[in-house]
C-alpha cells in the first residue's frame, strides 16, 4: 500500500486542508519542530513525501491530538504524523533517533515480558544512546519510592504476544 | 458495582500511588474491581508509532480476557484507557476484528467497553454516593484540575467530557470541598513519553504548566494520568534551574477523594510522591 492510500485508509484527508494554520498555532511542540503540522500537510499536498518523512517534526510530535481536535477541515494531522512515523521507521529514515530508540526499546521489553519494566527500559535506552548516567538520580529516587519493579516477570500469555510481534514486525502493507 | 480492572504497567510502578489510592477508595465505596488475570501492556504511544495492527492487537488481548470475565473494564491510566478504547472502536470493523482474532487466537467481539476511572466514579457511581462519604472536606485547598491529552482526546474515542474545557474532575473536586480554580491549561500537553528521549523539551512543557497553575493561584494540581504525574511531579528539582519558584504538589484525584473520606494518607500512597505534599496538607489541617 502506498503512503497516499494508507493516509486515506487511516482517515487523513490532507487535500481538504486550506492552510489556516490552526494546527500549528495549537501544537505544543511546534516551538521545537523544523516544520509545524500545517507545513507537513502542505508537503503532502505538493507530493513532497520525502520532505515530510525526513522531518524531525514527525518524531517530536507528542501525539497529543490537539491539532486534530481543532482543525476546521477534519484533516486529522495527528493521525498523519502517526502514519508518517510508521512509514519513516519502516524505511529507516529517522531524523530523531532517540525517539525511535525509545519506542523500539519500549516494545522490545513488552515483547520479552508482556509488561513494561521501567528499570530495564531506562538502562537499555541509556546504553544504546550512550548516555550512561542520564536520569541516574531520578532512577535512585524511584527505586527508593518503590516506583521501579523488582525483577521483571513474564506474563503467562507471552506466547500470544510474541506471535503478535512476529507477525506485525516490519509489515509493509 | 463490579468491573474488570485494568491497572496497566504504571499503576504498579511509576504511578503506584494511583493504584494504591484507587483500590483504597474503591474498597471504601464498596466497588468491586477485579484485576484482569494475566493482562498485558497496552503498547502505549510506542506501539501506535510503530505499527497500527500491533497497536490494536496488544490492547485487544485485554479486551478478550475481560470478555471471558463478562465484565466491562475500568482503567485508571489515561493512556491505557485511550488505547483500549481505540481497540474497541477498531474491532467494530469486521475486517480488523477478523485479523485481530487471528493474531490473538481467541475470540474478541469488541462488546466489552472500557471506561476511565474518572468517568466511572463521576458518571456511574455518581456524585451523591461520593458526597455522602466525604467526612473531611478539603476546605481551603486551592487546586487546578489537569486532564491532559489522552483522557479527553480524540473526542470520538474518549467521549465522556469536553476535549477543550472538560468539567468532570472540577465538579468532583467541588464535591470534595476543594476550591477549584478555572485555568486555560486543563488539556495542554505535558510532553508525554518524550520525557525520556527529549527531556529538555518536556521540562519546558511541564514547567510551563506548573508556572501557569501557580499564576492562576493554585496550591496544587490534580491529575488523572500517571504520565502527567511523573512529568509534573518527579522533575521539579530540574525545573528549579529555570528559575521557577517550586515546589508545587501534584495529586491524583483518587488521593484527594481518599483524604476527604477520612482515609489515612499512608493508605493512599502519599509518601510515594517526589514533591512532598505534607506541608501543604498540614497547613490546611488535612493531615
Ligand atoms: S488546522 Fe487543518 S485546515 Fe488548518 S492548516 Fe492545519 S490541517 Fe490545514
Ligand atoms: S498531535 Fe503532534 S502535531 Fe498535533 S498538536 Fe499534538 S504534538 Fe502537535
Amino acid at each position: 500500500m502506498d503512503l497516499k492510500e494508507q493516509m486515506r485508509e487511516a482517515g487523513v484527508d490532507f487535500s481538504a486542508c486550506y492552510q489556516c494554520g490552526k494546527c500549528t498555532a495549537s501544537c505544543p511542540v511546534a516551538f521545537a519542530m523544523d516544520y509545524g503540522p500545517r507545513h507537513i500537510v502542505r508537503f503532502l499536498q505538493l507530493g513532497w513525501w520525502d520532505e515530510a518523512l525526513k522531518s524531525r517534526s514527525i518524531w517530536l510530535c507528542a501525539a497529543c491530538d490537539t491539532c486534530s481536535t481543532r482543525c476546521p477541515r477534519s484533516v486529522n494531522p495527528a493521525k498523519m504524523m502517526d502514519c508518517l512515523r510508521v512509514q519513516a521507521g519502516n524505511r529507516r529514515i529517522v531524523a530523531e533517533p532517540k525517539v525511535k530508540v525509545f519506542n523500539d526499546t519500549f516494545l522490545h521489553i513488552i515483547r520479552r515480558y508482556g509488561r513494561i519494566h521501567e528499570g530495564e527500559l531506562a538502562i537499555r535506552f541509556n546504553l544504546i544512546t550512550g548516555q550512561l548516567f542520564k536520569d541516574a538520580r531520578l532512577g535512585v529516587a524511584m527505586l527508593r519510592r518503590g516506583k521501579i519493579h523488582g525483577m521483571p516477570r513474564r506474563i503467562r500469555g507471552i506466547g500470544t504476544l510474541r506471535r503478535i510481534f512476529a507477525q506485525t514486525d516490519g509489515r509493509k502493507e | 458495582m463490579k468491573r474488570a480492572f485494568f491497572p496497566g504497567c504504571s499503576l504498579q510502578a511509576t504511578g503506584r500511588e494511583y493504584g494504591i489510592s484507587t483500590r483504597a477508595v474503591a474498597r471504601h465505596l464498596d466497588l468491586e474491581l477485579i484485576e484482569i488475570p494475566d493482562w498485558n501492556c497496552c503498547g502505549a504511544s510506542s506501539a501506535h508509532s510503530t505499527d497500527e495492527l500491533l497497536a490494536l492487537a496488544l490492547p485487544a488481548r485485554n479486551l478478550a480476557l475481560a470478555e471471558k470475565m463478562g465484565l466491562d473494564i475500568v482503567a485508571p491510566c489515561a493512556g491505557c484507557f485511550n488505547r483500549l478504547r481505540a481497540a474497541e472502536v477498531a474491532l467494530r470493523k469486521p475486517a480488523w476484528q477478523t485479523r485481530v482474532e487471528q493474531l490473538l487466537g481467541m475470540p474478541v467481539t469488541g462488546k466489552i467497553t472500557t471506561c476511565n476511572l474518572l468517568d466511572f466514579l463521576v458518571n456511574q457511581v455518581g456524585p451523591e454516593t461520593i458526597r455522602r462519604k466525604v467526612i473531611r472536606p478539603l476546605r481551603g485547598l486551592r487546586v487546578v484540575c489537569y486532564y491532559g491529552c489522552l483522557l479527553v482526546r480524540p473526542r470520538a474515542l474518549t467521549g465522556f467530557d469536553d476535549p477543550e474545557n472538560p468539567q468532570s474532575m472540577d465538579r468532583l473536586m467541588l464535591d470534595l470541598g476543594a476550591t477549584v480554580i478555572d485555568w486555560p491549561f486543563k488539556t495542554e500537553c505535558c510532553g508525554g513519553n518524550l520525557a525520556i528521549p527529549c527531556t529538555d523539551l518536556t521540562l519546558k512543557m511541564s514547567g510551563q504548566l506548573l508556572r501557569r497553575a501557580q499564576e492562576a493561584g493554585a496550591e496544587a494540581i490534580v491529575t488523572a494520568c500517571p504520565l502527567c504525574m511523573l512529568n509534573l511531579d518527579a522533575r521539579q528539582e530540574e525545573m528549579e534551574k529555570f528559575g521557577m519558584n517550586l515546589p508545587l504538589p501534584i495529586f491524583y484525584f483518587t488521593e484527594l477523594m481518599g483524604l476527604s473520606m477520612g482515609l489515612a494518607p499512608e493508605s493512599l500512597g502519599l509518601q510515594c510522591h517526589f514533591t512532598d505534599p505534607q506541608k501543604l496538607l498540614q497547613a490546611k489541617l488535612l493531615l
